[in-house]
C-alpha cells in the first residue's frame, strides 16, 4: 500500500478545448494514484463528460498534457499519440464504461463473447480459458452463468450495465473511466450497481475516475471530489470535506440542493 | 508506531493557531468564526476532554482535526512515523493516508453505508490496511462480541438498529484498526449502562496501550473515568 | 478434353489484346504490384466496365487480362470443374481477345482462373493461379462500415474475429466455418481467401506460386507472394481442422480430394466425385479408378 504513494496513474495539467468561441474545457488539472477513485460532479455542460472524453482519446484537446504511467514505456501525453501508439501504449490498461451500456457491448454477440473480446485482443487464444474467466466475471458481476451464450440484447439495462463492467475490468486496467454508470437505472438497481462497484474497486484496488451529477454516488464511491461547472474544476479536495464543508457558492448550491430522504 | 510517538515525548497530534469560520454565500455571504487561535496538544497516553457549552465548536474543532472541515489558517500535527504531517497543508492524498493509518474518528453519529453487512462494516478499516477478510471479520467479530451486539445482527445492515445499537458499531469501527490518535464525538450518549461499562472500559485500555485520545463527553461520569485533562472550547460571538 | 486446345485467330479486330486498353491495364498491374509488396491488403482500384455482370467473375478476369501474355497458357475453372458454364465462358472470351493457348491439365498452366477451389495438383514456381471474390472483407459479417474496417485492419484489431469462432464453439462445439475461412497473411494482415472449401486454406501457405485476388464489384486486389505463410485462425485448444469424406471418389478412388455428392437417380441415390475434373481425369488416364 505505501508503494504506490510514488506514482500516479494519470496527470492531467492544463487541459483546454473550445468548440469555435465557446470554452468547454479550461485549465484543467487533476492527478490519480492507482487505488483512488475520483468523482468528477457537476452539471449538464460542466463539461465533466468532455473531460472523460478527452483522457478516454474520444476527443482531442486543444492544449495541456494527458500524462499517463503505462505499464511498459514509462509515462506517455495520450494528447499526442496515434490511435495506434495509443494501443500499443495502453494496451488493455484503460476501461471506459459508457452511460449507456449498449454503447459499450456488442450486442448481438454472446455475453461470454463479450467479456472475452479483451481477452482476444490482449493475445489470449485459448478457447477453454476465455470461457472459464468470463464464466468467473459473470459471477463476480451477480450475472447467473447460464445466460454466457445469450446475447445482452435480452438482458435488463441493469445486466447489460454490469456486463458492461465485466467487460471493461476483465483486463484488470490501470485506470477505468465511468460515465455517469448508474444513471438511467431504476433506483434498487442502482443501489445493487453501487454496491458492486464499491466491491469491486477495494477488492481490485482500482483507480477510477467517475462522472457523475448524483453527489449522493459520488459519496458512496469515491475519496475525492471535483465540482465543474462551465468548463472549470472550481473546487476538489475529499469527498466528506467537499460536501460536508463546501467554500464555493456553486458548490455550496449543489450540496444543499440534494434531497436528504 | 506507538512507540515512537510515546518516545520522542513530543504531542501525538497538535494544533497551532487553528482558525475555522463558514462562510454561506446564499445568505448574503454571511461569515462566523467558530473557531480561532485553539492551540491544542494531544500526547500518547492522554485523553483530552473538551470543554464547553454547545455550540463551542466541540464537534467542529474534531471535524476540523479530521479533515472533514477545512481549516482557514494554523497547523495540524499529525505525528506518523516519527514524522510530523501539517493536514491542514497536506494533498487529499496524505490525509487520506494518515487517516488509513493514524488517525481515527468515531462520530456521534453511525453514518450508514446502505445494504453492507454490519461486521464487514467494522471489518474494512483493517481490509483499508491491507488485512485479509477473513481475518478482519474475526477481529470484527471479537470487538462486536465484546460490545455485546447480538450475534444475529452480524450479517445485517445497520440501517435499522437503534441508536444505541448503531452507536456500538461506530464504536467497533473506529477502534478496530489500532490508530495511535483517536478522536471521539459523545461515545456514550445512546447507551445504557452497561454498554456505558464498555465503551469506557475500551477507551481506557487504548488509552493505557498508548494511544492519544480526543474526546467530547457531556456525561459526567464517563468524563470522569476518561478524561487526564480537560482543555476548553470558548464560544465564539458571532459575526456581522 | 485433355489435349491442349489449338490457339485460335487472334485478336478480333476492335479489341486491344485480352480486352482492357493498355492504360487500364498499367492501372490494374500497378495495384497487383502493391498488393504484392504487402501481402493480404486489400488495395483499391478502378475497376473497369467488363462485359458480364457483378457477380461472375468481372475482378479476377481483369486481374488475369492485366497479367496475361500472348505465350501463356490458360486454365478456368469454376468450383474445380473445366466444363461448367462460367469456366467455359472466360476461357473462350480470353481465347478471343487474347489467343491464348488453353487448357485444362494445371500442370500445364501458366495461368489459372479459378472461381471457389484451388487445383489439387500442387502449384509450381512461376505459375500465376487467380482468384474471383465476392466479398474480400473478412470483417464485413461484424462491421458494416468501411471506414471501421480499415482501421481494424490498420490497427491490427483483429480480436473480434474469434468472436466468430467463439461464438461457433461456445453454439455447436466447433467452428462450423465450411468455407472462406480467415487466414493471417504474413502474420500481418487478416485476408479472406475467397469462398473455397477448408480443405484448400493449406494449400495457400508458402505456396511457391503467386496468389492474386480479385473482387469486381467491391473493387479490391489483394495478393499472397510465393513462399509466404498463410495461417488459418483457431484456437490453441481447437486447432484448425479440414474437412473429411467417408468414401473415396467413385470416378478416379482418390482420398485426399474435394468430393462433390451428386444425385444421379430418381431414388436418391448418391455419388462422391472429385470436384477437381482435371485431377479426376489424370487419375483415371494414369491408371486409377477403383
Amino acid at each position: 500500500m505505501t508503494a504506490d504513494l510514488d506514482q500516479p496513474v494519470l496527470e492531467v495539467r492544463d487541459l483546454a478545448k473550445s468548440y469555435g468561441d465557446r470554452r468547454v474545457l479550461s485549465d484543467i488539472a487533476l492527478s490519480l494514484w492507482p487505488g483512488e477513485v475520483l468523482a468528477i460532479v457537476g452539471e449538464s455542460g460542466s463539461g465533466k463528460t468532455t473531460l472523460l472524453r478527452c483522457i478516454d482519446g474520444q476527443i482531442a484537446p486543444d492544449d495541456g498534457e494527458i500524462l499517463f504511467h503505462s505499464r511498459s514505456q514509462g509515462v506517455v501525453d495520450l494528447a499526442t499519440l496515434s490511435e495506434s501508439q495509443r494501443r500499443r501504449v495502453i494496451g488493455n490498461d484503460l476501461g471506459y464504461v459508457h452511460q449507456n451500456p449498449r454503447d459499450g457491448l456488442r450486442l448481438d454477440l454472446s455475453a461470454g463473447a463479450n467479456i472475452g473480446e479483451p481477452l482476444l485482443q490482449a493475445g489470449l487464444r485459448h478457447y477453454g480459458r476465455i470461457r472459464q474467466i468470463a464464466g468467473e466475471w459473470l459471477a463476480k458481476v451477480e450475472i447467473d452463468a447460464s445466460r454466457i451464450d445469450e446475447p445482452p440484447l435480452r438482458f435488463s439495462g441493469g445486466m447489460q450495465q454490469r456486463l458492461q463492467i465485466a467487460r471493461n475490468l476483465v483486463t484488470e486496467p490501470r485506470l477505468v473511466l465511468m460515465d455517469e454508470p448508474t444513471g438511467g437505472l431504476d433506483v434498487s438497481v442502482q443501489a445493487r450497481l453501487l454496491d458492486l462497484l464499491r466491491r469491486l474497486v477495494a477488492d481490485l484496488d482500482l483507480a477510477v475516475i467517475l462522472v457523475t451529477h448524483d453527489l449522493g454516488v459520488a459519496r458512496l464511491l469515491a475519496d475525492r471530489l471535483m465540482v465543474m461547472q462551465a468548463g472549470r474544476i472550481i473546487e476538489t479536495g475529499l469527498t466528506d470535506q467537499v460536501l460536508d464543508d463546501p467554500h464555493q457558492p456553486y458548490t455550496q448550491l449543489l450540496v444543499s440542493s440534494v434531497l436528504q430522504l | 508506531m506507538t512507540d515512537s510517538v510515546q518516545q520522542s515525548g513530543l504531542p501525538a497530534l497538535e494544533t497551532r493557531d487553528l482558525a475555522k469560520s463558514f462562510t454561506l454565500h446564499a445568505r448574503d455571504h454571511l461569515s462566523f468564526a467558530v473557531l480561532s487561535d485553539i492551540d491544542l496538544a494531544v500526547h500518547a497516553g492522554e485523553c483530552v476532554v473538551l470543554d464547553g457549552p454547545s455550540g463551542a465548536g466541540k464537534s467542529t474543532l474534531l471535524r476540523t482535526l479530521y479533515g472533514n472541515y477545512r481549516a482557514d489558517r494554523g497547523a495540524i500535527l499529525v505525528r506518523q512515523d516519527g514524522e510530523a504531517v501539517d493536514l491542514v497543508r497536506a494533498t487529499p492524498r496524505q490525509i487520506l493516508a494518515v487517516r488509513r493509518r493514524t488517525l481515527g474518528y468515531i462520530s456521534q453519529f453511525l453514518r450508514v453505508i446502505p445494504r453492507v453487512p454490519t461486521i464487514d462494516i467494522v471489518a474494512e478499516p483493517l481490509l483499508a490496511l491491507g488485512v485479509g477478510r477473513e481475518a478482519a471479520r474475526h477481529r470484527a467479530a471479537e470487538f462486536l462480541e465484546r460490545l455485546a451486539l447480538p450475534h444475529r445482527f452480524w450479517e445485517l445492515p445497520p440501517a435499522t438498529f437503534s441508536g444505541g445499537e448503531q452507536q456500538r458499531v461506530n464504536i467497533a469501527r473506529g477502534l478496530i484498526a489500532g490508530h495511535p490518535i483517536l478522536l471521539v464525538d459523545e461515545p456514550t450518549a445512546s447507551l445504557d449502562a452497561v454498554n456505558r461499562a464498555t465503551v469506557v472500559d475500551l477507551l481506557q485500555e487504548a488509552r493505557q496501550a498508548g494511544k492519544a485520545i480526543l474526546a467530547i463527553c457531556h456525561e459526567e461520569a464517563t468524563r470522569a473515568a476518561l478524561a487526564t485533562r480537560f482543555f476548553p472550547v470558548p464560544l465564539k460571538a458571532q459575526a456581522a | 478434353m485433355n489435349a491442349p486446345i489449338a490457339k485460335t485467330e487472334s485478336t478480333a479486330g476492335s479489341y486491344n489484346f485480352a480486352y482492357l486498353d493498355e492504360q487500364s491495364k498499367r492501372m490494374i498491374r500497378r495495384a497487383i504490384l502493391k498488393a504484392v509488396a504487402i501481402p493480404g491488403y486489400q488495395v483499391p482500384f478502378a475497376g473497369r466496365e467488363m462485359p458480364l455482370p457483378y457477380g461472375w467473375g468481372t475482378g479476377g478476369i481483369q486481374v488475369t487480362a492485366s497479367v496475361i501474355g500472348r505465350d501463356d497458357i490458360l486454365k478456368v475453372i469454376d468450383q474445380g470443374a473445366d466444363d461448367t458454364t462460367n469456366a467455359v465462358s472466360i476461357r473462350k472470351f480470353f481465347a478471343k481477345t487474347a489467343g491464348v493457348r488453353t487448357t485444362t491439365r494445371t500442370a500445364e498452366a501458366s495461368l489459372i482462373q479459378t472461381r471457389h477451389r484451388i487445383p489439387e495438383t500442387p502449384l509450381k514456381a512461376g505459375q500465376i493461379i487467380v482468384f474471383q471474390v465476392p466479398i474480400p472483407e473478412p470483417l464485413r459479417w461484424l462491421e458494416p462500415r468501411e471506414t471501421m474496417t480499415r482501421r481494424m485492419h490498420a490497427l491490427a484489431d483483429y480480436g473480434p474475429m474469434y468472436l466468430k469462432l467463439y461464438e461457433d464453439i461456445a453454439r455447436f462445439g466447433r467452428v462450423t466455418t465450411a468455407y472462406d475461412f480467415p487466414t493471417v497473411v504474413n502474420g500481418r494482415y487478416l485476408m479472406s481467401p475467397s469462398p473455397i472449401p477448408r480443405l484448400d486454406n493449406p494449400k495457400l501457405d508458402r505456396s511457391p506460386a503467386l496468389q492474386l485476388f480479385g473482387a469486381g464489384r467491391e473493387k479490391r486486389i489483394y495478393a499472397i507472394p510465393p513462399h509466404t505463410t498463410v495461417k488459418s485462425l483457431d484456437f490453441e485448444d481447437h486447432p484448425f481442422t479440414t474437412e473429411r469424406w467417408s468414401q473415396h471418389c467413385a470416378r478416379c478412388g482418390a482420398s485426399d480430394s474435394f468430393l462433390d455428392e451428386l444425385v444421379v437417380d430418381d431414388r436418391g441415390t448418391r455419388r462422391y466425385v472429385c470436384s477437381d475434373t482435371d485431377y479426376c481425369d489424370s487419375r483415371l488416364a494414369a491408371g486409377g479408378g477403383r
